[in-house]
């Protein structure tokens, strides 16, 4: 592990730098969207989001190669497609329909990535999805950097307006409605923002386990936080520690980082959620 | 008869989910400084009402008037409570910043999304009123039951309501959380109208002026005027009648028979 941060004091090793950077800039998404994500409890939305993303890759690709369209780029396809999965599980999936509303995340979830598929088959030569599945946080150009930086200025700049906002709704979505809050395009905004958090940071984990970076550093927050920014300033901590943990690891070990960063966080969690266990309950 | 507008007034009203008829016929009028309990069998509406006069739900046929207003409009008016199971018990969440939530509205409208003072002050006041005030700064889901409910009480007197409306605030808590509970109730009544669900019929008569007793139709009784008849046909079953005869009251040691007189204090125990 000592040969990962010997390698980053090397001044040589402007990459590597930045590949750290790219990680601890997609911790203030992760710990603040995931959050959210958590305390909503609309982990499997996010999920069904980011699968569904194949489905605009695939779109672009097959678009980009028989039309000869240079100047498509997959994240435009990938912003499409989270936008408007998640459009439809919150435009169909609410209301009368919310009882159903795993249906429509399991739909649009499987749908999403066979329509990715299809266009995929459907396009001349051969492609290498395993990018787009699992992510390489090492592949992350300055532009995406440039970019991840942006999302996460819009999304404290958007957290720290509406901040009591956003706890009233999540702590009591009908109550808030009752004051007088229009809890409907604020439910819409996150979402939206929700889906595009997703697109950037599939870059850096991948369509699979993007839901997983989404999820376990707030779980893990969730352990000891008492209010909401306590739990997003946590969340980022910990979403850190997986990142910087699993560089180095997969640095060192010479394996791909992605899964590697996954299996940080998901032992993070289960070893402080084991720890915090009440000890009084069989 | 005095020409102040009634608090809620409710004509011809039907109201089903789909298919399935919940409300049928219901004409109610609510008058200020009015505290009245709904009772009923699960299932025969109660919370439904409740709903419609918050203007969450529509009604089918009839209309439905709060302060003179739709119940939409009239919500700034109205604070509610509720029933605590519904929230998410691991929220991380202080119990002063759930009582600011019934001050949403108050929010900051500019660049700074912040409370104002005055917001605070009333959230810690509502605290006090419900004698909360030492828990301020405690996280909402270390507290018991019965706590929660006056917290959740607190929020909804927050913006400093004309009508309170109650959820059943009385399940899960201990009979003399429920008896301080009521006192505090009967305090707040003489600044504000309160309509509360209950189930516990026999308790409540005790407090409330009258009952509102929902099944499918809504009839209102005097709290003077209950008795077992009457309790039949709400709940339309066999029920045991528990005697409270034995009672220490202000007036001294009474006892009643609950056949025969007005005003006897009943408890109600389902056999169906």
């Amino acid at each position: 592990m000592m040969d990962f941060f010997r390698a980053l004091a090397d001044p040589n090793n402007l990459f590597l730098r930045q590949t750290l950077l790219v990680g601890l800039f997609s911790s203030v998404t992760f710990g603040i969207i995931g959050t959210y994500v958590i305390s909503r409890r609309i982990s499997y939305l996010a999920g069904a989001v980011s699968h569904s993303v194949l489905g605009g890759i695939g779109a672009v690709i097959w678009l980009k190669t028989v039309f000869a369209l240079e100047w498509l780029d997959p994240l435009y396809g990938a912003l499409l497609a989270a936008l408007l999965s998640a459009f439809i599980i919150a435009r169909f999936g609410s209301g009368t329909m919310k009882k159903r509303e795993e249906v429509m995340i399991g739909a649009t979830w499987a749908i999403g990535m066979a329509v990715g598929i299809i266009f995929m088959d459907m396009t001349p030569g051969y492609f290498d999805i395993t990018s787009y599945l699992f992510g390489d946080i090492l592949l992350v150009s300055g532009r995406d950097l440039k970019l991840i930086i942006a999302l996460d200025t819009v999304i404290i700049l958007f957290f720290y307006r509406f901040y009591h906002i956003i706890t009233a709704i999540c702590f009591d979505e009908e109550f808030a409605r009752l004051r007088g809050l229009k809890v409907d395009l604020f439910y819409q905004l996150l979402l939206g923002l929700t889906a595009v958090s997703v697109v950037l940071m599939i870059r850096v984990v991948g369509i699979v386990m993007v839901i997983a970076m989404l999820t376990l550093p707030a779980a893990t927050a969730a352990l000891y936080a008492r209010t909401l920014s306590g739990m997003m300033g946590l969340a980022i901590l910990f979403s850190s520690i997986a990142i910087v943990g699993g560089l180095s690891i997969s640095y060192s070990a010479n394996l791909s980082c992605g899964p590697i960063i996954i299996v940080c966080a998901g032992v993070i969690y289960f070893f402080l959620a084991a720890l915090k266990r009440n000890k009084n309950l069989y | 008869m005095s020409l102040e507008i009634p608090v809620i007034s409710i004509k011809d009203l039907n109201f089903s989910y789909s298919d399935n008829p919940v409300l049928e016929n219901v004409n109610l009028k609510i008058d200020r400084g009015e505290l009245a309990s709904i009772v009923g069998p699960n299932g025969g509406g109660k919370t439904t009402l409740l709903k419609l006069i918050l203007g969450l739900l529509k009604p089918g046929q009839g209309t439905i008037e709060v302060f003179g207003t739709t119940p939409v409009k009239a919500r700034r008016k109205i604070g509610y409570m509720p029933q605590h199971a519904q929230l998410d018990p691991q929220f991380p969440i202080s119990v002063l910043e759930v009582v600011l939530t019934g001050r949403i509205d108050q929010c900051g409208k500019g660049l700074n999304g912040s409370f104002p003072r005055t917001a605070t002050a009333q959230a810690k006041a509502a605290l006090a009123e419900v004698g909360m005030a030492d828990f301020t700064q405690k996280h909402f889901n270390r507290l018991s039951g019965g706590q929660r409910q006056r917290v959740l009480i607190a929020r909804a007197l927050c913006s400093e309501p004309e009508l309170l409306l109650l959820d059943e605030p009385t399940s899960n808590i201990d009979p003399r959380s429920e008896e301080n509970l009521y006192e505090t109730l009967a305090r707040l009544n003489q600044k504000m109208t309160i309509l509360l669900v209950s189930h516990d019929l026999g308790f409540v008569s005790h407090f409330v002026k009258s009952v509102i007793c929902v099944n499918h139709e809504v009839v209102i009784h005097p709290t003077s005027r209950i008795n077992g008849t009457i309790i039949k046909e709400i709940y339309g079953g066999d029920f045991d009648l528990i005697r409270h005869d034995h009672r220490c009251g202000p007036s001294g040691h009474s006892h009643y028979d609950p056949f025969s007189g007005d005003h006897e204090p009943l408890n109600l125990k389902g056999k169906s």
